[in-house]
């Protein structure tokens, strides 16, 4: 049974078709890549599955339930978390603090009991501050945990969004451009690390630029094309499929090829 | 930051409210330093608004108004002791903020400017005008409080402006420490978090309406209280105290000394509590100078007086 099920996804801005009718599913543990050209609606995409955006057509369904235009913290409470292409992190936190807040919905309780600081409130604060370290030693940012969040590299800001999405214990994980500026022995561990955590059963959705990441990593994959899907299936079809070679890899077609070879 | 952190603040709080009386040469001091801490309580309640979720308001003297004008209406008309008219006062001022909050709250940066201004200005105007219950712009006089009484008789002997004194600072201490408890707590982080990106905020499951409204209706309570110390204090009130100049008021003391740190919003708060009369050397140039002190600042000091002070020494010692 799929854990994610899109059905017919479209959203109009002002009249254009940013997209049109995309549809595919997750299993669980299963990495579905989404790819395509520049503006090929990839984000709008992942913004209209997570909330963000409500879709003008079509479905999301997450687990046997209709989660259609469903604000995204009440995704969140159903196991569905994201992180950002272009960074959200917050600023003025620490590291630790970032990784910390991810344990929101399982840390939060009565504002009274936070206000005197209780035994409750302290034991929840402590919990996820444990968690948020394991969390952190796991993305690499162990050491890093008392910086200022502003002072990290952008990869390492990358990683830090992924262990705070961890955070929330998701069943379903979108990543977006996870890899964006990360040097190769980065994106290696990227790579690794969201393998791993798939193996763990948690679905993820992956937006990423990085084909030879992508390729190796995804159990399939879907084509976006100015918003519409041209093409789906396993990494080694898409990439001999003509009309995807035409669409978006072109040039990096060989590199795909290399790369397997 | 180490700096400020929960024990430092409350220890440098508690100690200069403690020792600040020994170079006090007049009880005029004491006058001034229970204004001073008044205001802060009213800026540590911002400090939750604006430094912790990153929302403005520039109605919050309504809601002084509301606990100030608790503290002599319900004394009158409910029979109430003065001190449970000031937490009856609280209480009607957290419904009123939870009711006003809901729909201002989902406007952002100036747009809930106006609408919370649009609500100082009500609060203010309903004071002025139903003057057959407030006394309308003339004001009214306000029950005394009765505590100093209770101590004399446990053989505390204290003036009156030295048990203001006394009184205002241990609810303030009282105040910081429930807002620094808050900061690195669970909720604290969620508005922090809610400040830092609301959308990302939003995708680790925070509720951020819910959130926001809980940042409002606990710097209206503390709005309230301090509302209600001051109306206790003077025994008289007047319907300034919910006026627009009031509200800007609060928000430049929290602004100027440094939105992000309670210390740093009550330092905002001493510094425009007492630089009006410290300006008074420069006579009819007072008003002037007050107006460019804070205008370098904010230009030099863009994260207020304490964080920028804080950050230098720190980057110089390192």
């Amino acid at each position: 049974m799929s854990l994610l099920q899109i059905e017919g996804l479209g959203i109009d801005f002002g009249g254009l078709r940013a997209v049109h009718d995309v549809g595919f599913s997750l299993k669980p543990g299963e990495i579905v890549s989404v790819i395509g050209p520049n503006g090929a609606g990839k984000t709008t995409l992942f913004n209209m599955i997570s909330g963000v955006y409500a879709p003008g057509r079509g479905r999301v369904v997450l687990e046997g339930e209709d989660v259609t235009r469903m604000p995204p913290h009440l995704l969140a409470r159903r196991g569905l978390s994201r992180t950002f292409q272009n960074l959200q992190i917050f600023q003025s936190m620490s590291v630790l603090e970032n990784a910390i807040a991810g344990h929101h919905l399982h840390e939060r309780g009565s504002v009274f009991a936070d206000l005197f600081s209780l035994p409750a409130s302290r034991r929840r604060s402590k919990a996820s501050e444990e968690s948020a370290r394991v969390l952190l030693e796991r993305v690499g940012l162990g050491r890093a945990a008392e910086q200022e969040a502003g002072s990290l590299s952008y990869g390492a800001l990358k990683r830090l969004e992924i262990a705070r999405a961890l955070a929330l214990k998701p069943r379903v994980l979108l990543l977006d451009e996870p890899a964006a500026g990360c040097n190769a022995v980065e994106t290696e561990e990227i790579d690794h690390l969201i393998a791993k955590v798939a193996a763990e059963g948690v679905s993820i959705l992956l937006v990423e630029h990085d084909m030879k990441m992508v390729m190796r990593i995804s159990n399939h994959i879907v084509v976006l094309d100015h918003g519409e899907k041209i093409a789906e299936g396993e990494p080694a079809a898409i990439a001999r499929n003509p009309r995807v070679i035409e669409a978006y890899l072109g040039a990096q077609a060989t590199e795909v090829q290399n790369a397997d070879g | 930051m180490r700096f400020s952190s929960k024990a430092t603040t409350l220890l440098i709080l508690i100690a200069v409210i403690a020792i600040a009386p020994v170079f006090f040469p007049s009880s005029y001091y004491f006058r001034v330093g229970s204004l001073i801490f008044v205001n802060g309580l009213a800026v540590t309640g911002l400090v939750v608004l604006i430094g912790y979720a990153g929302q403005i308001s520039l109605g919050h003297a309504g809601f002084a108004g509301i606990g100030a004008y608790a503290c002599a209406l319900a004394p009158v008309h409910l029979g109430l002791h003065p001190a449970l008219a000031a937490v009856f006062g609280a209480a009607l001022s957290a419904t009123i903020a939870f009711l006003v909050g809901r729909p201002i709250l989902r406007l952002k940066g100036y747009y809930l400017a106006v609408a919370s201004l649009g609500f100082g200005i009500l609060v203010s105007m309903v004071l002025s005008n139903e003057a057959r219950l407030t006394g309308g712009p003339d004001g009214m006089a306000v029950p005394e409080l009765g505590l100093r009484g209770v101590l004399r008789t446990v053989g505390v002997d204290l003036s009156n402006t030295e048990f203001w004194y006394a009184f205002s600072g241990l609810v303030l201490v009282l105040g910081a420490w429930l807002a620094l408890n808050l900061y690195h707590s669970p909720t604290g982080r969620a508005l922090r978090a809610l400040h830092g990106s609301e959308i990302a905020a939003r995708t680790v499951g925070v509720d951020v309406a819910h959130y926001k409204l809980v940042a409002f209706v606990l710097s209206a309570v503390y709005a309230s209280v301090s509302g209600s110390l001051l109306a206790l204090q003077n025994k008289f009130i007047t319907p300034d105290v919910a006026g627009f100049m009031h509200s800007i008021e609060m928000v430049t003391m929290t602004v100027l000394g440094g939105a992000g740190s309670v210390l740093g919003a009550i330092l905002g708060a001493v510094i425009l509590t007492t630089l009006p009369q410290v300006l008074t050397i420069f006579q009819e140039y007072e008003q002037l100078m007050l107006g460019l002190v804070m205008m370098l600042v904010m230009i030099f000091m863009r994260q207020g007086l304490l964080p920028s002070i804080a950050r230098s020494v720190r980057g110089r010692g390192e």
